[in-house]
C-alpha cells in the first residue's frame, strides 16, 4: 500500500531506538549500581529462559491453546517493576509471563498454569492468558485485546477512592492502543485523575499488522494529549531507560497529578504466538535488533566492561536461573491435572 | 372561545406532575412559544409554552399543587375580544379542538391513547386520567411481602423507584466500600431519578456521574470490584449495556473461574430493562434471556417494591456479579414494603404471588402484570391460576416452578423477551426434564414477537404480550 510505505517510521530497525526526536524528550537513562545491574539481569533472564522453556514445551504438545511469547521484551516489565513499591498493582493483556515473574510470581505456579494443571496460579482454568496473583498485586492477565485498560483505570480508581496513594500499571500494546475503550478510559482517568500509568509496549506489530499499516497516529507517546495526558517515549530495550522514565511516571501519579503514558520502544523476537511464523518482517529485520539492540545483552555488556562481574560469573547467574526454569518445568509436567470435580467449582461463591 | 392550557406529558410514560410555577400572572398577555409555567415530576422538569396568543384569562391550577393528571386543563388563554366571562364554558374537559392545539408531546400522549377496553399495563401509563383514580396501577394480586416479615411489621407503600433508592442508601451506609456510578446519577439526581438524593447523602466520592462511554465505564467498575469495591454500576437503561458486553461477560462473569476462585468481582449493574413505551427498536428489548445465558452472572428481574428493596440489597452484598433488571414503567408502581431496618430477600426464591391449582403462569419484572390481570381474568371463568413470581432468572427456581406444574399440570409462561431461547424457553425444558409425567398439556409461551419494536402505537401493542394472550393461552392448555 503506498500511502503506509511512504510513512516515516519512527520504529524502523535502522531508528529503533531512540531517534533524535526521541532522545531529546526522553529521560537520559541514569546509571545503575551493580546491585541493580545485577538484578535486571536475572529478572530479565529468567524471563527468557522461561519463555525459552515454555516454548519448548509447547512444541512438546505439553502447553495447548495459545502461548504469547515475552521474548525481546524483558526489559519493559523488569525496568517498570524496579520503580514500583510492592502495593502498587500491574495489569495486563495476554503476553503476560514476564509481567507474573517480574511482579515475583513462582515460576512453577505460572509454568504449572501454562499446561494446565492443578499447581497452577488459577488450578488450572485460566491457562496462559489468565492468571493472577492478589498477594502480589497481579490483576490478569486478559485475553481480550484492550479490555484491561478500563480495568486498570477501575484498579487505580480504587486507590484514589480509598486514598492509599497507590499506583496500577497498566500495561497495553500498540495493537490494543487503537481501541476505542482504551480512550474511554483516558477521558475518566484524567477527568477524575486517577493513579495509572499506561505502559504502551510497542513491539511494533499488532500480530501481523506493522504500526505504520495499522495506526494514524503512530507515535503513541501522543495518543492522550486531546485528554491532556502526558505522554512519552522510552527506549524499551534499555532497562536503565525504562526504569528512569518509570520513576518519574509512578511519581507524576503518586502526587495526585493523574494518569501518565509511556510508550515503550521495544520488539518481540518471536511470532506473535506459538502458531505465528511472522512471514511479515525479515530476518534481517529480527536479527539487526538481537544482535545490536538486546536488553539482556545490554547489561552483560556493562557488567562485564566495567569489571564487576566475569564471564564465569555470568555464567553462574544463567545457570542458577536456568534451574529454577528447569524446576518449573518439571513440576508443570508432572503435576496432576485438576480434579474432574473442579469443573464446577469458582463459578459462585 | 377559550383555549384550554392542558397539563402536559414530560414522556410516554407519565401520568401526573406538579405545577411548580407560574411565570404569568392571570390578565398578563401571552404569545405561542411564551413560557408561562413550569412543572415538574420526580423524573424532570420541563416548560410549558403558551400554544396561542392571547391573554391569560384564568389559572386553574394553582402552582405548588403537586399530582395533576395529564391533559388536566390548568389555565385558559383567551382570544382577543374575549372576557373572562366567557371561560364559564371552558371548564369542560378539554374539547377536541382544543386537543388539536396543544403541543406536540401533549398531542402525542392523546393520540396513542389505547382504544377504551381493557389497555395493557404498558400503554395505560399514557391514558390520559385524573390523577386520583389513576389507570395505571400496581399488579392487582397481592403483593405482601415474604412470610418470613415478622408478624404485625408495619407495610409502608412506596413506589419502586422509591425502594430501589433505599436499598442503595442503606448499603452504602452499612459499607463505605460501595459506590454508585453511571450516566446522571448524581447531580442530575439519575435520569430515572432512581439515585435521587444520594449525591447529597454521600457525596461526590460516592456517586459518581460518568461520561456516556458505557464500555469503558463497565470496564472501570469491574477494575474497581476486582481491588475490593463494591461498586453499583447504573446503565441508563439496559438498550446501552450493549457497549459494555464485552466487559460484563469477558471481565465480570469469567475471571472468577478464571483465577482458580481467587479473585472476586462483588459487582451490581442495574438499570431498566425491557420494553419501554413508545422507543422503538433500538430502546426497547429485553436483556432477561441474554444475561441468564451466562454462567458467573446473577440475574435479577423484581416486580415490586418489596422485592426490588430486599434484592437489591442482597445483590449489592452477593460477592458475585449480579445484573439487576428494573423496569422503566414499574419504577413509579406503589406497593407495600415492610418498614424493617434490614429487609433483605434471597437471591434464586420464585414466590407464589397467587395460589391455585388449575394452571401454573410464570412471569417476572413487567410479565407480572399480565399474569396477574390474566389471573383475576381466569377467574371469572372458574379456572384459578397460580403465579409465580421468577424474580430471580439465574440462578433459576426451577423447584418452584416444578412443584406447582406437579399440582396444575399446565404451565404458562409470560415475557416481554423474545420467544426463540427466551427465558420462558428455559423454563419449559426443566419442566420437561423435571416434571415431564406431570404436564396435562404442552408448555405454552406467551412472549414478545419476533420482531424488532415497531414504533407505532397499534404496532408497539401488538409487538408485546397482552392480558388476552395470557389468558387465551391459560384457557387453552387447560382445554377450556
Amino acid at each position: 500500500m503506498a500511502v503506509a510505505q511512504t510513512k516515516q517510521s519512527a520504529h524502523t530497525a535502522q531508528g529503533l531506538l531512540p531517534s533524535a526526536d526521541l532522545a531529546a524528550n526522553q529521560t537520559s537513562p541514569s546509571e545503575f549500581s551493580k546491585e541493580q545491574e545485577l538484578q535486571a539481569l536475572r529478572q530479565m533472564l529468567l524471563i527468557r529462559r522461561f519463555e525459552e522453556k515454555a516454548g519448548q514445551m509447547y512444541g512438546m504438545g505439553l502447553i495447548g491453546g495459545f502461548c504469547h511469547l515475552y521474548i525481546g521484551q524483558e526489559a519493559v516489565v523488569v525496568g517498570m517493576k524496579l520503580a514500583m513499591r510492592d502495593s502498587d498493582q500491574m495489569i495486563t493483556g495476554y503476553r503476560d509471563h514476564g509481567h507474573m515473574l517480574a511482579c515475583g510470581m513462582d515460576p512453577k505456579g505460572v509454568m504449572a498454569e501454562l499446561t494446565g494443571r492443578r499447581g497452577g496460579y488459577s488450578r488450572g482454568k485460566g491457562g496462559s492468558m489468565h492468571m493472577f496473583s492478589l498477594e502480589k498485586k497481579f490483576y490478569g492477565g486478559h485475553g481480550i485485546v484492550g479490555a484491561q485498560v478500563p480495568l486498570g483505570t477501575g484498579l487505580a480508581f480504587a486507590n484514589k477512592y480509598r486514598g492509599t496513594n497507590d499506583v496500577c500499571l497498566t500495561y497495553f500494546g500498540d495493537g490494543a492502543a487503537n481501541q476505542g475503550q482504551v480512550y474511554e478510559s483516558f477521558n475518566m482517568a484524567e477527568l477524575w485523575k486517577l493513579p495509572v500509568v499506561y505502559v504502551i509496549e510497542n513491539n511494533r506489530y499488532a500480530m501481523g499488522t506493522s504500526v505504520e499499516r495499522s495506526s494514524a497516529q503512530p507515535d503513541f507517546s501522543k495518543r492522550g494529549s486531546s485528554f491532556n495526558i502526558p505522554g512519552s517515549q522510552v527506549d524499551g530495550m534499555d532497562v536503565r531507560a525504562v526504569k528512569a522514565a518509570a520513576d518519574q511516571a509512578v511519581a507524576w501519579c503518586r502526587t495526585g497529578k493523574g494518569p501518565i503514558i509511556l510508550e515503550m520502544m521495544t520488539y518481540r523476537y518471536r511470532g506473535h504466538s506459538m502458531s505465528d511464523p511472522a512471514k511479515y518482517r525479515s530476518k534481517e529485520e529480527v536479527d539487526k535488533v538481537r544482535t545490536e539492540h538486546d536488553p539482556i545483552e545490554q547489561v552483560r555488556r556493562r557488567l562485564l566492561d566495567k569489571k564487576w562481574a566475569s564471564e564465569d560469573d555470568l555464567k553462574k547467574i544463567d545457570a542458577a536461573v536456568r534451574t529454577l526454569v528447569n524446576e518449573a518445568s518439571e513440576f508443570a509436567t508432572h503435576d496432576a491435572e485438576p480434579d474432574p470435580a473442579e469443573l464446577y467449582t469458582d463459578v459462585y461463591h | 372561545m377559550p383555549t384550554e392550557v392542558l397539563m402536559p406529558a414530560l414522556s410516554p410514560t407519565m401520568e401526573k406532575g406538579n405545577l411548580a410555577k407560574w411565570l404569568k400572572k392571570e390578565g398578563d398577555p401571552v404569545k405561542s412559544g411564551d413560557v408561562i409555567a413550569e412543572i415538574e415530576t420526580d423524573k424532570a422538569t420541563m416548560e410549558v409554552e403558551a400554544v396561542d396568543e392571547g391573554t391569560l384569562g384564568k389559572i386553574l391550577v394553582p402552582e405548588g399543587t403537586n399530582d395533576v393528571a395529564v391533559n388536566t386543563p390548568i389555565a385558559m388563554i383567551l382570544a382577543e375580544g374575549e372576557d373572562a366571562a366567557a371561560l364559564k364554558d371552558g371548564k369542560k374537559a378539554p374539547s377536541k379542538q382544543s386537543q388539536a392545539e396543544q403541543p406536540a408531546s401533549q398531542q402525542k400522549g392523546a393520540d396513542s391513547a389505547p382504544p377504551a377496553e381493557k389497555p395493557e399495563p404498558a400503554k395505560k401509563a399514557q391514558t390520559p386520567a385524573p390523577a386520583k383514580t389513576g389507570t395505571a396501577k400496581p399488579p392487582s394480586a397481592d403483593i405482601t411481602p415474604e412470610p418470613e416479615v415478622p408478624e404485625g411489621t408495619e407495610l409502608v407503600p412506596m413506589t419502586m423507584r422509591e425502594a430501589l433508592r433505599d436499598a442503595m442508601a442503606e448499603e452504602m451506609r452499612r459499607d463505605p466500600d460501595v459506590f454508585v456510578m453511571g450516566e446522571e446519577v448524581a447531580e442530575y439526581q439519575g435520569a430515572y431519578k432512581v439515585t435521587q438524593g444520594l449525591l447529597d447523602e454521600f457525596g461526590a466520592q460516592r456517586v459518581i456521574d460518568t461520561p456516556i462511554t458505557e464500555h469503558g465505564f463497565a470496564g472501570v467498575g469491574i477494575g474497581a470490584a476486582l481491588a475490593g469495591l463494591k461498586p453499583i454500576v447504573e446503565f441508563m437503561t439496559f438498550n446501552f449495556a450493549m457497549q459494555a458486553m464485552d466487559q460484563l461477560i469477558n471481565s465480570a462473569a469469567k475471571t472468577q473461574y478464571m483465577s482458580g476462585g481467587q479473585v472476586r468481582v462483588a459487582i451490581v449493574f442495574r438499570g431498566p430493562n425491557g420494553p419501554a413505551s413508545r422507543v422503538a427498536a433500538q430502546h426497547s428489548q429485553d436483556y432477561s434471556a441474554w444475561y441468564s445465558h451466562i454462567p458467573g452472572l446473577k440475574v435479577i428481574a423484581p416486580s415490586n417494591a418489596a422485592d426490588a428493596k430486599g434484592l437489591l440489597k442482597a445483590a449489592i452484598r452477593d460477592p458475585n456479579p449480579v445484573m439487576f433488571l428494573e423496569n422503566e414503567i414499574l419504577y413509579g408502581h406503589s406497593s407495600p414494603v415492610p418498614k424493617l431496618d434490614d429487609y433483605v430477600l434471597p437471591i434464586g426464591r420464585a414466590r407464589i404471588v397467587r395460589p391455585g391449582k388449575d394452571v401454573t403462569i410464570v412471569a417476572w419484572s413487567m410479565g407480572m402484570t399480565y399474569a396477574l390481570k390474566a389471573a383475576d381474568e381466569l377467574a371469572k371463568e372458574n379456572i384459578e391460576a397460580e403465579v409465580i413470581d421468577l424474580r430471580t432468572l439465574k440462578p433459576m427456581d426451577s423447584d418452584t416452578i416444578v412443584e406447582s406444574v406437579k399440582k396444575t399440570g399446565r404451565l404458562v409462561t409470560v415475557e416481554e423477551g423474545w420467544k426463540q431461547s427466551g427465558v420462558g424457553a428455559e423454563i419449559a425444558a426443566r419442566v420437561m426434564e423435571d416434571a415431564f409425567d406431570y404436564l396435562d398439556a404442552p408448555v405454552t409461551r406467551v412472549c414478545g414477537k419476533d420482531v424488532p419494536m415497531p414504533y407505532a402505537a397499534n404496532l408497539e401493542k401488538l409487538a408485546l404480550p397482552s392480558v388476552a394472550e395470557v389468558v387465551e393461552a391459560a384457557k387453552a392448555v387447560s382445554y377450556r
